[in-house]
């Protein structure tokens, strides 16, 4: 069963059996939106981003992105950039998988953001989500969707955080503006 | 004389009369059917036998009917079950006895299926409990009923035969297959019976074996005894000790990896019971060429590169820890010292107390992670290592005493080991790839003798790993210091080439020689003409090792080695350079990029490779033969040997 996740809600992630997760994938798809006009038949492609940053005590510690597509520790791994999206007609175009185990003992929390690199805004884009999915076994645990995006390049869209009983996820929906995750820190620690 | 047989195995039996001992650590329903010589259990002696039981079941003893002419079962199902067998009792027709185990339906805390089990182990044994037989019934999955072994007659004599046939379908679609007409209610009737025994029976066998079921030593304590056999272990006897197995088992695990092939049969979850955290989270069990690719060999240089990663990030992952845990507890400390107000007194020794028992606390917590992550690396590392093939294999694995010399050279190269200092007994083989992409240099700043020493492992390597005739190698040795430990390349006939000139006569000539190999090579391949090469050219791989480089070089030469670093490993020519980087520092800088364009290995231990990840600095130790081992010797001779069947 999946929860299509509003701005601020909060899902554990232990499962139903009492067992707790072991691997999550964020997943990012989006399709350009078509532009009307002269040449309306093209498409100008649009490159989001998907990135996260790991936080431990509210300082970042590690982030994975594009140009670092594995954690040093290995926990957390980028399958790699994806410039147009819109390539999986609905599925994800870029994801990040969290191996929840290997994750150092002293990262405490996880922020996953998209960002447009190409610079559109994400009112251009269309069909846009983040999705959360049980890696062990593809299911889909929350949901989250851009559309309707207004006038900024960026998003922080969730966050992963270690509590006493395990992993709950946090959908966050901030909008934001830059072009990598870089531009994003000072718009993430309030998230925190 | 035990035989333990494997699955297909036959095994004569001396006598008619035996005993069956079922050992399965786990409560399971044992039956047994009779069948002709086809096999078929329905006889057709059943039509007119004198009371009820439908054409078939009368051939067939269970639970619910435990008793055949010349074989009896139990009426219940338990861990341990002795079935008494009287051969010379079975009537005319019968050819076959088949013992069959099956799970019980529907019992809270025992295992859905066998792969969730222990593997049940049987022993045929004479009456007096002198072994014959045992089988251990391995690779089960989800299956909940098995065929585990037949007794069978052949020209009068009978033999047993383990056959480990196991059915998902359980025990109707066991006895279906063996021809049991109305399979499905016979089922029935085994489960009536059980359930029916399982009520009326006092020494409730469920709460004996329950523990040993859930416990992740379940595979190793000798199964919990129902109906405990005179002289053989003691239902208090948990120890996993050898001597109290039953009679008759041979164990064949690793006496080291018990606990961990012990938790395996126990991690499949049961649905009614959730695994503890514990035995969820238990490793799998780690095999050799657990990874990718199309032949072992790569497999297992796969294996060894993940094991490599891995090893860098779960080392990173714990320094990240500590130094956040240390700049953590520095900042907190800077914070009260900061504020006049707590910077003495009662409140600041608390408070200091607790910023540093906090940064105690996460580095024990990364501690034991590194600790659990190295632990299943070195379990890995161990069924790994004697598993490589000599090219992969430090010197000291036996796996070189077996070397043929062999048809492919092999996709790598063991050029050494690699440890962390978190981990200094777990060593990584550093392999290279084959051909060499970049020059190797054996830097001897620190000890000349034992770089030149480090340099001919490697050069006897390479031309072990490569087809007679694959490699050439050419030595320079201007000063001649090194002759002695040059010397066993040169004699026997291992190597084609003799040693050439001493002085910069023989540097030149055989520099001179390779740089037109090199120019011809690539004059060649852009040419698009490789095939056309001048007959008689040698396309062997060439391997130049040079001995306390630049000695005897002139600038000419030292240029053309320049030219054969950066240009020679895509025409086949591949440098070994011992020098010390301190004598050449007459050149200036111009020979930094050669420096840098090398693979620099070390005679002693040295932190100074970088993993391709992480960054960690990695302590290489060089490949060396044993002290007083004649292993270099015997490759070479049999290299030598080998060449007259190449016609070279």
């Amino acid at each position: 069963m999946t929860v299509n996740m509003t701005k601020g809600q909060k899902i554990s992630l232990s499962k139903a059996d009492g067992g707790t997760l072991t691997a999550v994938r964020m997943g990012l798809g989006w399709q350009a939106a078509p532009r009307r006009g002269l040449f309306g038949s093209r498409t100008r492609e649009i490159d989001l981003d998907a990135s996260a940053v790991l936080f431990a005590d509210n300082q970042p510690v590690d982030v994975v992105f594009f140009r670092h597509l594995t954690s040093d520790d290995g926990s957390v791994r980028h399958t790699g950039d994806n410039l147009v999206g819109g390539a999986g007609q609905g599925g994800d175009d870029e994801s990040i998988i969290v191996d929840l185990q290997r994750v150092p003992v002293h990262v405490d929390q996880i922020v996953f953001t998209v960002n447009s690199f190409t610079g559109q805004t994400f009112a251009e884009v269309q069909n846009a989500f983040c999705r959360l999915v049980d890696e062990t076994n593809g299911q889909e645990l929350a949901r989250y969707t851009l559309t309707g995006g207004g006038p900024y390049t960026a998003q922080i869209m969730a966050k992963v955080q270690r509590g006493t009983g395990g992993w709950s996820m946090t959908a966050i929906g901030t909008p934001a503006n830059g072009r990598t995750f870089q531009d994003l820190i000072p718009a993430i620690l309030p998230a925190l | 004389m035990t035989a333990e047989l494997v699955r297909g195995q036959n095994h004569p039996l001396p006598g008619n009369r035996l005993e069956i001992r079922v050992s399965a650590g786990t409560p399971v329903v044992a039956a047994v059917t009779l069948g002709d010589e086809q096999g078929r259990v329905a006889g057709q002696a059943g039509a007119d036998r004198q009371s009820g039981p439908a054409p078939g079941r009368e051939w067939l003893a269970h639970p619910g009917a435990p008793q055949l002419p010349g074989v009896e079962v139990p009426k219940q199902a338990a861990a341990e079950h002795r079935l008494a067998v009287d051969l010379g009792a079975m009537p005319e027709p019968v050819h076959r006895v088949h013992v069959l185990l099956a799970l019980p339906a529907g019992r809270t805390g025992a295992p859905a299926n066998f792969g969730a089990a222990p593997a049940p182990h049987l022993a045929v044994t004479t009456p007096d409990g002198a072994a014959i037989a045992g089988y251990t019934v391995t690779g089960l999955g989800a299956e909940t009923a098995l065929l585990a072994i037949e007794l069978y007659r052949r020209h009068g004599a009978w033999k047993v035969r383990a056959v480990g046939q196991g059915y998902d379908g359980g025990l109707p679609a066991l006895l279906l297959d063996q021809g049991v007409p109305e399979a499905r209610e016979v089922a029935g009737e085994i489960h009536e019976a059980v359930v029916r025994e399982q009520s009326r029976s006092v020494d409730a066998p469920l709460a004996s074996t329950a523990p040993a079921a859930t416990s992740p030593s379940a595979g190793l304590a000798p199964p919990a005894v129902a109906t405990p056999p005179a002289g053989s272990a003691s239902g208090t006897d948990a120890a996993p000790d050898a001597p109290s197995a039953p009679p008759g088992r041979v164990d064949y695990r690793h006496p080291r990896r018990r606990a961990a092939t012990g938790a395996a049969p126990a991690t499949p979850p049961t649905p009614s019971a959730p695994p503890s955290p514990q035995s969820a989270a238990a490793p799998p069990v780690p095999v050799a060429g657990d990874a990718g690719g199309w032949t072992m060999e790569e497999r297992l240089h796969n294996q060894i590169w993940g094991m490599f990663e891995d090893l860098a990030r779960t080392v990173a992952a714990y320094r990240s820890a500590e130094d956040f845990a240390q700049s953590r507890y520095d900042q907190e400390m800077d914070a009260l010292l900061a504020d006049p107000r707590t910077r003495g007194g009662p409140a600041a020794e608390v408070a200091r107390d607790e910023a540093m028992l906090k940064q105690v606390a996460l580095v024990d917590q990364a501690r034991a992670v590194l600790d659990r992550d190295l632990a299943q690396l070195t379990a890995e590392s161990e069924v790994v290592e004697p598993a490589l093939p000599p090219a992969f294999a430090g010197w000291e694995n036996p796996t070189w005493h077996a070397y043929e010399v062999p048809e492919q050279p092999p996709l790598a190269v063991r050029l050494g080991g690699l440890t962390l200092p978190e981990a200094p007994e777990l060593r990584i083989p550093l392999l290279v790839r084959l051909p060499l992409a970049r020059g190797l240099w054996v830097d001897s700043e620190e000890d000349r003798g034992a770089a030149m020493d480090v340099a001919v492992a490697i050069a006897v390597r390479l031309l072990a790993c490569h087809p007679v005739g694959g490699l050439v190698m050419h030595a320079l040795d201007p000063a001649g210091s090194a002759a002695t430990v040059l010397a066993p390349l040169y004699s026997g006939g291992a190597l084609a080439l003799p040693p050439p000139a001493a002085g910069a006569a023989g540097v030149n000539e055989v520099l001179a020689r390779l740089t037109e190999r090199v120019d011809l090579v690539h004059m060649a391949i852009r040419g698009g003409a490789a095939d056309s090469l001048p007959p008689g050219f040698d396309r062997a791989e060439q391997l130049l090792i040079v001995n306390e480089f630049p000695f005897g070089f002139d600038d000419r030469a030292v240029n053309q080695i320049r030219y054969l670093a950066d240009e020679g490993p895509a025409a086949g020519v591949h440098l070994l350079l011992v020098a010390d980087r301190d004598d050449a520092s007459a050149y200036g800088p111009v020979l930094d990029p050669l420096w840098r364009s090398l693979l620099r290995l070390t005679p002693l231990p040295s932190d100074h490779l970088a993993d391709p990840w992480v960054g960690h600095a990695w302590t290489y130790e060089p490949a060396l033969v044993p002290p007083g081992s004649q292993i270099v010797a015997q490759v070479l001779r049999r290299l030598a040997a080998a060449r007259p069947a190449y016609g070279m």
